[in-house]
C-alpha cells in the first residue's frame, strides 16, 4: 500500500483531533465574564501578618490563657495554639530556656533548672521573653504534606484545618519547623493557630492580641499600608524565625535575640 | 480476542467505574483547588466559612463598658487601665444572658503573672512593682489588700 505525503498528513491530523475529543469533556470548559476573569487571576486584597516586640512582653501569659480559651484548647491538657518562652543568657555564654505550662499561668518564679536549681540573677546577662505562635508561612511545609487536602492556606495567607476532613495521621506535626501543631484531645484532629480566623472576619483583633496590656502582639493586614503594624514590619528592622527552612514565616518580630530558636 | 483476556479487563473497567462512583459521592463539590495551586490550595471551600462563622468568645473593654460604666471608669483612672476586664473576668461569651454572671479570677497567680519579681535586666517586668510571693503575705489574697482597679495603696 502506498500513501501520499498529502494523505498522510491529512488522516494525520484528523486522527488526533479524533483520539483528542474524549479528552475534552464540555464541562471543562467555562467562559468567564471579565471581572470573574480578573478575580480568578489577581490576588487577594488582604495578607494577614502578625508582629510580635520582644522588648514589651513582660511574661505575663494572659495571651496563652485568652487563645486557649477563645478557641477551645483544652486548658489542663499540655497542648497550647500560642505560648511563651524565657530565655536567661547567662555570663558563660549559655542560654537557660524555659516554658511551664506554655506560660499559661504565666511567670511567676526564677527559672528552675534540674528541678532544684535556679539560675543565679547576678550570673544574668540578659535575659528576654518570646511569645510564639503559628507563622502562617507563605510556603507552609505542614500543607505540601498533607496527604488529604484537609490543611490549606486561605486566600488571605491563613492557614487552616478542615476538622471534618483531617484524617489524624500527623504528618503536618512532624513537618511544621516551628513546632506550633499538635494533636488536639478532644477534636481528634491537627490543630493549631488559626489567627483567631473568627475573630479577623468579624473585623476584632485576635484573642491574643486583645489580651496583651502591653502591646507586645499586634496582628495587621499586609496589602494595608495604613495599618500601624504594617507599617513598622515595612519600614522597620524586623526579623523572622527560621529563615533558613524558605517557608516565608509572617510572624515578624522587634528585638530578636540570635539566641532564640 | 478470547475470553480469557476480556474478562479480567471487564472487571478492571468495573471495578474503575465503582470507585468513580464512590468518588463522585463522597467527595463534596467544592472539594477542588482554590487557592493560588495545588500544593497550597486543595480544600473544601465551605470550610472558610466554617471557620469565620465561630462565635467570638471575649468581646473587648467596650462591650463591658456598655452596662458597667463605673468599673470601667474607676480602672480606666488606675495603672491597671491597660489590663483588658476579661483577663480577670473571664471570657463574656453572651453575658448577661449565658452565663448570666462571670467568675473573677481573685487568685494570688493572677495578680503574679505581672508582679511577681523578676529582676532581668533591660526588660519591662523589672520595671513593674515586683514582690517576692514567699515573702509577702504568703497565703492570703491579694484583693484583701489591694483593689485591682485603684491598685495603689496611696490612693485607696
Amino acid at each position: 500500500m502506498t500513501i501520499s505525503r498529502r494523505n498522510l498528513l491529512k488522516k494525520t491530523l484528523v486522527g488526533t483531533a479524533v483520539a483528542a475529543l474524549p479528552a475534552l469533556p464540555l464541562g471543562a470548559i467555562k467562559f468567564l465574564s471579565p471581572a470573574e476573569a480578573k478575580a480568578a487571576v489577581s490576588e487577594s486584597k488582604t495578607r494577614y501578618a502578625f508582629l510580635v516586640d520582644t522588648n514589651k512582653c513582660v511574661g505575663c501569659g494572659f495571651c496563652v490563657k485568652a487563645c486557649k480559651k477563645e478557641n477551645d484548647v483544652p486548658y489542663d491538657s499540655p497542648v497550647t495554639r500560642t505560648w511563651v518562652e524565657r530565655y536567661l543568657i547567662t555570663k558563660d555564654g549559655k542560654s537557660h530556656i524555659d516554658s511551664p505550662k506554655g506560660a499559661r499561668d504565666g511567670f511567676t518564679s526564677q527559672l528552675q533548672e534540674n528541678q532544684h536549681e535556679t539560675v543565679d540573677p547576678k550570673e544574668i546577662d540578659k535575659a528576654f521573653f518570646v511569645p510564639k505562635l503559628c507563622n502562617q508561612c507563605e510556603s507552609p511545609a505542614c500543607v505540601q504534606v498533607c496527604p488529604v487536602g484537609a490543611t490549606y492556606q486561605t486566600n488571605d495567607g491563613v492557614v487552616l484545618i478542615d476538622r471534618t476532613w483531617c484524617i489524624g495521621c500527623g504528618y503536618c506535626i512532624m513537618a511544621c519547623p516551628y513546632g506550633v501543631r499538635y494533636f488536639h484531645p478532644k477534636y481528634k484532629v491537627a490543630d493549631k493557630c488559626t489567627f483567631c480566623y473568627h475573630r479577623l472576619a468579624k473585623g476584632l483583633k485576635t484573642a491574643c492580641v486583645d489580651a496583651c496590656s502591653f502591646g507586645a502582639r499586634q496582628v495587621c493586614d499586609l496589602k494595608n499600608p495604613e495599618d500601624p503594624a504594617t507599617k513598622i514590619i515595612l519600614t522597620e528592622r524586623v526579623a523572622v524565625l527560621k529563615d533558613e527552612y524558605g517557608t516565608k514565616p509572617h510572624v515578624f518580630y522587634l528585638g530578636l535575640d540570635r539566641n532564640v530558636r | 480476542m478470547k475470553n480469557h483476556v476480556l474478562r479480567p479487563i471487564m472487571v478492571a473497567i468495573a471495578a474503575v467505574a465503582l470507585l468513580l462512583t464512590a468518588r463522585s459521592i463522597y467527595v463534596p463539590d467544592d472539594f477542588g483547588v482554590h487557592g493560588k495551586n495545588f500544593t497550597f490550595g486543595f480544600y473544601r471551600e465551605s470550610n472558610v466559612d466554617e471557620w469565620k462563622a465561630m462565635p467570638a468568645k471575649y468581646k473587648g473593654k467596650q462591650y463591658c463598658a456598655e452596662c458597667h460604666d463605673e468599673q470601667y471608669d474607676s480602672i480606666t483612672a488606675s495603672k491597671h487601665k491597660i489590663i483588658q476586664c476579661e483577663n480577670c473576668h473571664g471570657p463574656a461569651l453572651n453575658h448577661p444572658d449565658e452565663p448570666e454572671a462571670l467568675t473573677i479570677d481573685r487568685s494570688r497567680g493572677l495578680c503574679l503573672r505581672c508582679h511577681a519579681d523578676l529582676p532581668y535586666p533591660n526588660t519591662l517586668r523589672a520595671e513593674l512593682p515586683g514582690i517576692d510571693p514567699v515573702e509577702h503575705n504568703a497565703g492570703s489574697e491579694c484583693s484583701e489588700c489591694h483593689n485591682p482597679h485603684k491598685p495603689s495603696l496611696e490612693d485607696m
